[in-house]
């Protein structure tokens, strides 16, 4: 069942040279209980496309049509205090960077009370503490660490910090922004394999960006390749990574060292990213494309191909 | 635990740098040119006998280094010796004049942080806005306005040309009061312009470090955070963005109270208003080691006394704050 549904979704950034049309009629879906990864290239619109659910997007961004259907209520439309009531309740975020994202003047048992308190009304400041302690626990942190500051813990602890706090308020979606982006590849395992086992364990949705391919394989039930602010490719992960319908996908994934195969030298992608001021209404990554030719200037036509596989590629293999 | 063994320590330094201080105050004043007994007996008639003794009476014929014990001794014990030029008792002249400073300080005190950080806050929360704008240029333009300039100006134009405010001194000579009432409104008319004139330039200093450290706060990652929690935008301004901001200000603020003493000479001087700052001038001019050298002390204790304060206030803040 989908628990939420992105439909033709386009948002643009003001800017000095001119509107930034960073995403561009998306179409995903999360359903319940999966997590779903979403990966990318830098700019390419991921984090731009799922900070909008929770609207947290920055005040230059405007989103320009389509909807974000949750509990088939549109996002998209609500009021800035409609939206403080669904933050964290409903949708929580582990943000990139966990380093900032902790207030440095609180301990963090004060900034994991503070969503409880805001949101549930009737519970205690000893039964919040209780809960936070207990998750706090639960992510691998003594509970007695509840008075800590921020720069009393390393930097994997404040990851594990931020994902506990995703979970005080039991939400529906947790959107994980490149959760393990900036810690070494030893605390990187262990802070996805909490992910999850607390997924499991919550019946979490999750919406996961990266652009770490090979972490998301493992991960996700289902996978959303984003480039130059278009989903060109859409599917089960497994699939999505083993039968790559669009070229950038397979270009993404062979630009990764094979651990078993060959010792070759990967390949990188020549040419750069279309401009995103005015982006084309073709394939964007048409420029960069080996197997391009003139029947690919038409419409960027994204389109179910075989059964939950969709792509915008019109030579899919 | 911590926090005792930090008070002490900045206790401690304190006292050290007082001591630094009023040892040099005292150099100070031996280095400077000028004789205070020949400026006292000007007429050049006086016999050399009378000098000497004048000399004794202030203690001025014992050795440096004696003269410097005496003096310490008396800083410590409160005794601030006779003024050179009054002729009574420094300690008693400085407490007449002190009050109407301090009433001046404070009340400038109070409308530069409630202005200043308060405009500071609104043009910050509505960055780039209309009120923003005019904000900042009002703020340039009365931060590099002169004190002692804006002080003339207003005595021309509201001293003299309206003639709705007085222009001098503390109460209005030889008026009679019906009630107390009456007497603190001459007083508060009197402070107005005087007041005015001081804050014009620190209320400009705070609003502009508050404003610039609230929007650099604003773009923090855990203001998004913060966001992302559901609270609303005043609750993320009290709870996480305000007090990030505290820092700079409160060392804007021990700042300030030095800078302000500077201002209220200027101020005290342009409006004559019965204060230290008057005070000070005039001994300047006289040469009047005792008065200078009290008043300096007291200064000196006040701004150290700030800092202190600020030091324990960036303890009870930032938790970060530790061994320094």
């Amino acid at each position: 069942m989908k628990i939420l549904d992105i439909k033709d979704l386009s948002i643009e950034f003001k800017s000095k040279a001119g509107m930034v049309h960073a995403v561009q009629n998306v179409n995903l879906w999360l359903n319940e209980g999966e997590i779903l990864g979403v990966a990318g290239e830098s700019g390419c619109g991921k984090t731009t496309t799922t900070l909008a659910i929770p609207r947290l997007l920055p005040k230059n961004a405007v989103i320009t049509g389509g909807e974000i259907l949750f509990n088939g209520e549109d996002l998209a439309a609500k009021s800035e205090k409609e939206m403080e009531a669904i933050r964290w309740k409903d949708i929580a975020v582990v943000f990139q960077g966990a380093m900032n994202a902790l207030n440095p003047l609180k301990t963090i048992g004060n900034q994991m009370m503070e969503p409880i308190l805001l949101h549930e009304e009737g519970v205690s400041k000893a039964e919040a503490e209780a809960r936070v302690k207990e998750l706090l626990e639960q992510v691998g942190i003594a509970g007695h660490r509840f008075n800590n500051y921020p720069h009393e813990f390393s930097g994997g602890m404040k990851q594990r910090v931020m994902i506990a706090m995703a979970l005080v308020c039991r939400p529906k979606i947790i959107i994980a922004d490149e959760p393990v982006t900036a810690l070494d590849v030893m605390i990187q395992a262990q802070i996805l394999e909490l992910l999850k086992k607390l997924t499991k364990e919550y019946k979490l949705s999750m919406i996961m960006i990266s652009h770490d391919l090979s972490v998301l394989s493992e991960l996700c039930d289902r996978m959303a390749i984003m480039y130059a602010g278009r989903v060109v490719e859409f599917g089960d992960a497994k699939d999505v990574f083993k039968n790559p319908k669009h070229e950038y996908t397979d270009k993404l994934i062979h630009s990764l060292p094979d651990i078993s195969g060959d010792r070759v030298f990967t390949g990188g992608i020549p040419g750069y990213p279309p401009s995103l001021i005015e982006p084309p209404a073709h394939c964007p990554f048409y420029d960069r494309c080996e197997r391009r030719d003139d029947s690919c200037l038409g419409d960027f036509n994204f389109t179910e191909i075989t059964p939950g596989h969709w792509t915008g590629c019109i030579h899919h293999r | 635990m911590f926090k005792l063994k930090y008070i002490g320590k900045k206790f401690i330094q304190m006292l050290i740098t007082l001591f630094a201080i009023i040892t040099f105050n005292f150099f100070l004043f031996r280095i400077l040119p000028g004789d205070p007994v020949k400026l006292l007996a000007r007429s050049g008639a006086l016999s050399q006998e009378s000098l000497d003794r004048i000399h004794a009476l202030f203690g001025l014929d014992q050795p440096l280094g004696i003269q410097y014990l005496i003096y310490l001794k008396n800083m410590i014990t409160g005794k601030y010796g006779i003024s050179i030029t009054y002729r009574t008792d420094v300690g008693t002249i400085i407490a007449e004049r002190m009050g109407n400073t301090v009433a001046l300080l404070a009340l400038a005190t109070v409308l530069i942080i409630v202005i200043g950080i308060g405009t500071g806050v609104i043009a910050a929360m509505r960055r780039g806005s209309t009120t923003d704008k005019v904000l900042l240029v009002a703020s340039m333009t009365g931060w590099s306005l002169p004190t002692f300039w804006t002080g003339l100006l207003m005595i021309v134009v509201f001293g003299v040309t309206l003639n709705v405010l007085p222009v001098s001194g503390i109460l209005t000579p030889g008026a009679v009061y019906t009630s107390t009432g009456a007497m603190l409104i001459d007083y508060l008319r009197h402070l107005i312009m005087p007041t005015i004139a001081l804050i014009i330039v620190d209320m400009a200093e705070f609003f502009l470090i508050t404003r610039s450290t609230l929007v650099d706060v604003m773009t923090e990652d855990f203001i998004l955070t913060a966001k992302g929690k559901g609270l609303s935008e005043k609750k993320i301004l009290w709870r996480h963005a305000l007090p990030n901001s505290m820092l700079p200000i409160v060392t804007t603020l021990a700042l300030y109270v030095s800078l302000v003493i500077g201002g209220a000479i200027q101020v005290e001087t342009v409006f004559s208003f019965p204060g230290m700052g008057q005070l000070m001038y005039d001994a300047v001019l006289k040469r009047d080691y005792p008065i200078l050298e009290a008043s300096f002390f007291l200064f000196a204790t006040v701004t150290l006394v700030a800092n202190f304060i600020s030091d324990i206030l960036y303890m009870l803040i930032d938790p970060r704050v530790k061994e320094l």
